[in-house]
């Protein structure tokens, strides 16, 4: 909980990782892209505050202390989701799989929740783990990195066949929200790989799934939203935009938040650290405190209130994991539904 | 000579000014992708290209590495072009590649859906670029006083000489195969067809967020080039604080 000028908010982060990119566990032979990933992640820290940035072994490998530390004694999380991303041609043991997640998340149950991934290229096999992995993880939520390399193909698309076969058997499991992550690969590779286009077919072919886009589909985050105006299950997640923009560009921030809130609306925006990218306690108290400026450059986008803010921290993230949230921390009146004064005007579009 | 060599340098960054980052619609020699250019005495020519991360997408980066080998092999007297893309993980395929004269598939073969000269992709970013820039300059002439009629019945020729923006939706036009007589309506569809008074605004909402991406992905590169690469280079928007 994080209080503020006399508000409490509920904070759930829903996008963070306990990854382990150290050299001993990068693939023989394949050492610059596992060496090359994790300096391009480290890249990202120095978009944050300069005395939260880390040094390169540290931030390869960083401790279950490190976490607690970072996450609950500093960082005002009182719920997060841990999300998996294994990158296995790389990294030995995987880049950041769901057992190494649930090895923290089984200390703290009350807080933690693992999601797991899947990968549709792995066919029969995938499925059976996806199987076994929601039971281990009692998973809620997946996390697809779309741009992973395997056994020579360069990436995949959430609209083929294959993917919806998963996208079924999550259904079955009791697997309710997808959080799609795009990369810079793709098959084939000649087409944009940042297309936000094959999420938009498959939240329309599953409305009984949520797909919460990384990122916010950054670098095409006009595409994406133009797509979750339309897509009633498409969320957008804030990892990378609070963190990579609020410090380092805040007039990019506003735009962006601007754009957002206009297109998307606050009921579906999810805050995400991104830990260890950015550690959170820059992030929640630089959001709460952020205002959209007063100025003619910003009057065309919705200025946010405390209830915004209090849905965008935790409880709209809250719902779609089933958090219990503490009476006193919930909105007093149930939570207005967003102004949508402008719905009419995108629709007509 | 000496003279001679210092020009042919010169005239090589010069013809490099002419590439644009396809997502930024940015010459790459502003973005300070360019880290290296050489011209021998003889007249060969050697140009390493660093992008802001090693993953930057492979089809981007082969773009900017094979317009930069077009342009130079264009310029007089120049004799053999070496385009090196520099710390990238796909750069060994992309610089054989370029090296053997092929084209994406060559450096990616099975790995493409048979657009091979990444023409598709072009395009698609040549139209976002062309509503990105067309936006900027609505937004000037509407601060200007100027009503949606006045700026929907606007012609080519009523853009301003001097703005960068006009010049490049000219050329973004020219590329696209669209009408840009001088008499030609001013502000169009990516279809080609004239913005309507009575959609301008509407037109201007979703041409404004194009834009907002098109300068946020730029930001970001400026900030990983700083950060990563340690290359301070000119930020018309902001700062790293």
């Amino acid at each position: 909980m994080y209080e503020k000028d006399g508000e409490q908010y509920f904070v759930v982060d829903a996008h963070q990782h306990f990854w382990d990119a150290s050299p001993a566990n990068w693939v023989k032979g394949q050492e610059q892209y596992a060496k090359g990933w994790i300096e391009c992640f480290h890249a990202y820290m120095g978009l944050g505050p300069p005395e939260t940035h880390w040094p390169l072994e540290k931030f390869m490998k960083y401790s279950e202390d490190d976490y607690v530390h970072d996450v609950f004694e500093e960082g005002h999380i009182d719920a997060a989701v841990l999300q998996s991303t294994y990158l296995k041609e790389w990294y030995t043991d995987g880049f950041n799989t769901a057992e190494r997640n649930a090895r923290i998340a089984e200390k703290y149950p009350d807080k933690l929740i693992v999601n797991g991934r899947f990968d549709p290229r792995e066919g029969e096999a995938g499925l059976k783990q996806l199987e076994e992995d929601a039971k281990r993880y009692n998973l809620k939520g997946v996390k697809v990195y779309t741009a992973e390399w395997y056994k020579g193909s360069r990436g995949w698309t959430l609209k083929d066949p294959e993917a919806q076969i998963f996208l079924d058997k999550c259904k079955e499991l009791g697997i309710k929200n997808i959080h799609a992550h795009k990369g810079p690969t793709i098959w084939p590779l000649d087409k944009d790989a940042f297309d936000v286009k094959d999420i938009d077919v498959a939240a329309t072919s599953n409305p009984e799934l949520n797909f919460i886009v990384e990122h916010v589909g950054l670098p095409r985050i006009e595409d994406f939203c133009f797509m979750a105006t339309q897509e009633p299950n498409v969320y957008a997640g804030l990892a990378v935009v609070i963190g990579g923009l609020m410090h380092a560009r805040p007039r990019f921030f506003n735009k962006v938040m601007g754009e957002l809130l206009f297109w998307v609306g606050e009921d579906k925006m999810l805050f995400g650290s991104d830990y260890g990218i950015w550690e959170p306690k820059w992030q929640v108290e630089g959001f709460i405190d952020w205002k959209m400026p007063d100025t003619e450059e910003y009057s065309d986008y919705p200025h946010p209130t405390t209830e915004s803010k209090k849905k965008i921290m935790g409880l709209n993230a809250a719902k779609l994991y089933d958090i219990e949230v503490p009476a006193e921390l919930q909105l007093q009146n149930g939570g207005a539904p967003a102004a949508k004064e402008d719905a009419q005007l995108v629709e007509s579009a | 000579m000496t003279a001679v060599t210092a020009t042919t340098t010169a005239s090589v960054l010069g013809a490099l000014a002419e590439v644009h980052d396809p997502e930024l619609d940015e010459p790459i020699t502003r973005l300070g992708f360019v880290t290296s250019c050489e011209v021998s005495p003889g007249g060969d020519v050697e140009v390493v290209l660093q992008l802001p991360t090693p993953q930057c997408a492979p089809n981007f980066a082969f773009l900017m590495a094979a317009d930069a080998r077009t342009v130079v092999r264009r310029l007089p007297g120049v004799r053999a072009v070496t385009i090196r893309l520099e710390d990238h993980y796909t750069g060994a395929e992309i610089n054989a590649a370029l090296g053997r004269g092929e084209g994406f598939a060559g450096a990616f073969p099975d790995e493409t859906g048979g657009d091979d000269d990444l023409e598709a992709l072009r395009e698609l970013f040549l139209r976002k670029a062309l509503v990105a820039r067309e936006s900027r300059l609505c937004e000037a002439l509407l601060a200007d006083g100027d009503s949606p009629e006045e700026i929907a019945a606007r012609r080519v020729a009523d853009l301003p000489d001097d703005a960068p923006d006009a010049r490049r939706c000219i050329e973004l036009r020219r590329r696209l195969g669209l009408n840009h007589d001088p008499g030609s309506p001013a502000f169009v569809l990516p279809s080609g067809e004239p913005v309507p008074a009575s959609g301008l605004r509407r037109w201007l909402r979703t041409a404004r967020l194009v834009r907002m991406s098109l300068e946020v992905n730029g930001g970001i590169c400026r900030s990983l080039l700083r950060v990563h690469r340690g290359v301070a280079i000119d930020d018309p928007e902001e700062v790293l604080r």
